[in-house]
């Protein structure tokens, strides 16, 4: 589709200005005031015991939940895929649950569960405290990122087919083999991402946490929710920022991180490696990729005289 | 020796495999031949464990395999879409199987180099899939399914995405591979020039059910039923007769077309000629019975072509030297006599 220039020009300015809007000014202002005071006040603020206690809880939170997401994500997701029973649909439309379901709601529905008066508040008589505990922030946590793991492998699962899969077990790969070396390198990509993005949301995580959480500074407060003590509760707006910063920091931190295992990528190969690769047999392989003139394969029997083309040879037996 | 016996594979009511036995001598390179959906994957896949049986029971090698996962069958597997694994070497990919029996480096090492040389892949040891044409990756699928020393070797349609000048050329090579390695060899595909050109014996399969099984000469000369006479070859129907088109012999005088035709007591055919098709040393002739309109076709070589001087819209009297038996298929009306229409005498 060809766009008059015109037209072109006031596309790219409105994306522009959206972008800049909703997305660059509100974390730049935020990047502003943090560093307003110096780089010391921040550096201060972001290590009171409270800060560094909310700071290992979010990680704590984030180590738990990415281990029981990868590998129930990558679970489901191969049901998902490969299964075939009734109710497939449904379980894939459960999964999306909580894409659609409010965090705050995630939260009120588990203190019903897990709370003393609810369902299995019987735990908390043999010592088990779920809500208001380390057990509720993670679960809370794990409701609202399981969907990404999920929804990220399914689609590559899709794509890679059950080909490679099969073809591992014709050449005697156990299932389990045929995961680790197979399946599961395929997917990596697709995993890492889905890593990426549950990770972001785990530390960014705040409405479902907020209902479970008892909210302690320096016991039970994570990043988010030190910064909304910080702001509502202290007035302490700086100190509200600097830990905002220190979230974003974070995970800023995990793009750059899978951005640079990206680039490592080992199989695969990437652009650079491709040309490199390539160079030495340039004219073989471009022969061959055009089909041009597929030399008869070197094989056990010196190569084949070429035969004139017929479109019967089999056939003049008269 | 693999011996696949009354072996039934239905998808719903849909019956993919109906009751097929089948005996594939062992060394010997087999074809199963059909048109889409008769069931060569599935019967294919089946022998290989991929797929299971709703009965019958199959046997490799003396050994009953039908309960075997495919791991334990010692198969060779080949994909129609290769089926590589796209994260590894060409190296690693053909090693895959030696890997997985834990045999030592130096010996893995070794075996890839052999077959990579075998199959003509010696400079690409470190090549990814995705840097490799059809026609290479095909071949690197062949050299990772003989790495582990199959008992048998089993291609889906192995050349089927390769466009026609390669899929000759490979197929060429697989049948001098297969004589240099003599393993029993069982080939799908849905190309009849295919399998009369590589296959000992040829396994015609239609509806789920094998219509013909045997070697490339008996099911061209002597097809069992009018399926695989069609499906093998071409054939015209002239004369409520069936020959194959360069059994067809043309005869501009009409004479000497009786005279000839009643010595070998056939029939003649009276046609006029539609299309001259030049094929590289083949002239396919394109006619058109005088009285009936039914198009037919003859093979002649372009000798014989060259001596006839034929013109579109010619007349010649067609004779068959051979043919393949009555047309039960397709019923053509007998060719109306002079005394019935007098219109006909020259
Ligand atoms: N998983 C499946 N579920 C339902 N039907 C199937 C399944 N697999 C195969 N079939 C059906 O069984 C029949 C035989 O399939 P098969 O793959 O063996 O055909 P084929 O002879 O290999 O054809 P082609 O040349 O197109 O590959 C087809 O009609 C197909 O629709
Ligand atoms: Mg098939």
């Amino acid at each position: 589709m060809r766009i008059a220039r015109p037209t072109r020009i006031v596309l790219r300015t409105l994306a522009l200005v959206y972008l800049t809007v909703l997305l660059a000014v509100p974390i730049v202002t935020i990047l502003w005031r943090t560093f307003e005071p110096g780089f010391g006040a921040f550096w201060e603020s972001i290590r009171t015991p409270a800060a560094i206690s909310a700071f290992n809880l979010s990680l704590l939170i984030v180590a738990i939940v990415v281990p029981v997401n990868v590998v129930f994500g990558v679970v489901t997701a191969i049901v998902l895929v490969r299964g075939r029973f009734p109710g497939r649909r449904l379980l894939s439309g459960i999964v999306d649950l909580p894409f659609a379901v409010s965090p705050i709601v995630v939260g009120v529905s588990l203190i019903m569960l897990w709370g003393v008066n609810g369902w299995f508040g019987g735990l908390d008589n043999v010592g088990i405290r779920v809500i208001f505990g380390l057990p509720g922030m993670v679960i809370a946590t794990i409701f609202v990122t399981l969907p990404f793991v999920v929804r990220e492998v399914e689609p590559v699962l899709h794509e890679i087919g059950i080909e490679q899969e099969q073809a591992a077990a014709t050449l005697g790969a156990s299932r389990w083999q045929t995961f680790a070396r197979i399946t599961l390198p395929a997917i990596r990509w697709g995993l890492t991402y889905g890593v990426v993005l549950t990770v972001a949301r785990a530390l960014g995580e705040f409405g479902a946490v907020i209902m479970v959480s008892s909210g302690f500074p320096g016991v039970s407060q994570t990043l988010t929710l030190l910064v909304h003590s910080r702001y509502i509760d202290d007035h302490n707006t700086h100190g509200a920022y600097a830990a905002a910063t220190l979230l974003m920091f974070l995970a800023l931190l995990t793009l750059l991180l899978m951005t640079v295992l990206d680039r490592k990528r080992p199989g695969q190969p990437s652009g650079a490696t491709i040309a490199a690769a390539t160079a030495p047999a340039e004219a073989d392989t471009d022969a061959e990729v055009a089909g041009a003139d597929d030399p008869a394969p070197p094989g056990p029997v010196a190569s084949a005289v070429p035969e004139p083309e017929l479109a019967t040879t089999t056939r003049s037996s008269r | 020796m693999i011996t696949v016996a009354a072996a039934h594979k239905s998808y719903g009511t849909f019956k993919a495999l109906d009751d097929v036995s089948l005996e594939i001598p062992s060394g010997s390179l087999t074809a199963l031949l059909g048109p889409s959906g008769s069931g060569k994957s599935t019967l294919l896949r089946a022998i290989a464990g991929l797929e299971d049986l709703d009965a019958g029971t199959v046997m490799i090698a003396g050994q009953d395999v039908t309960r075997l996962p495919p791991q334990r069958r010692g198969i060779g597997f080949v994909f129609q879409h290769y089926a590589a694994f796209k994260h590894m070497s060409v190296r690693d990919n053909v090693a895959f199987g030696l890997s997985i029996r834990k045999r030592p480096r130096a010996e893995i090492a070794t075996r890839v180099d052999e077959l990579l040389d075998v199959v003509g892949l010696a400079g690409f040891q470190h090549r990814y899939p995705a840097q490799l044409s059809g026609g290479q990756r095909q071949r690197m699928a062949l050299a990772r399914a003989l790495a582990v020393d199959p008992q048998v070797l089993l291609l889906d349609e192995p050349f089927g995405a390769l466009d026609a000048k390669v899929r000759d050329d490979l197929r060429r090579w697989l049948r001098r591979l297969h004589d240099e390695v003599h393993v029993t060899t069982v080939l799908v595909t849905h190309d009849q020039e295919e399998a009369l050109d590589v296959a000992d014996q040829i396994a015609v399969l239609n509806e789920g059910r094998i219509e013909q099984f045997g070697s490339p000469e008996e099911l061209y000369e002597r097809p069992a039923n009018p399926f695989v006479m069609s499906f093998l070859g071409s054939v015209s129907r002239l004369n409520g007769e069936i020959a194959r088109p360069h059994d067809l012999r043309l005869i501009r005088s009409r004479q000497q077309a009786e005279a000839e035709a009643s010595s070998a007591g056939v029939r003649v055919t009276d046609a006029t000629v539609e299309r001259l098709v030049r094929l590289g040393f083949e002239v396919r002739v394109e006619l058109r019975h005088t009285s009936t309109g039914e198009p037919f076709f003859a093979q002649l070589t372009r000798t014989e072509a060259t001596a006839l001087d034929l013109q579109v819209g010619d007349r010649v009297w067609v004779r068959p030297t051979r043919t393949l038996g009555s047309d039960q298929a397709a019923p053509v009306r007998a060719l109306p006599t002079e005394e019935e229409f007098p219109a006909l005498a020259v």
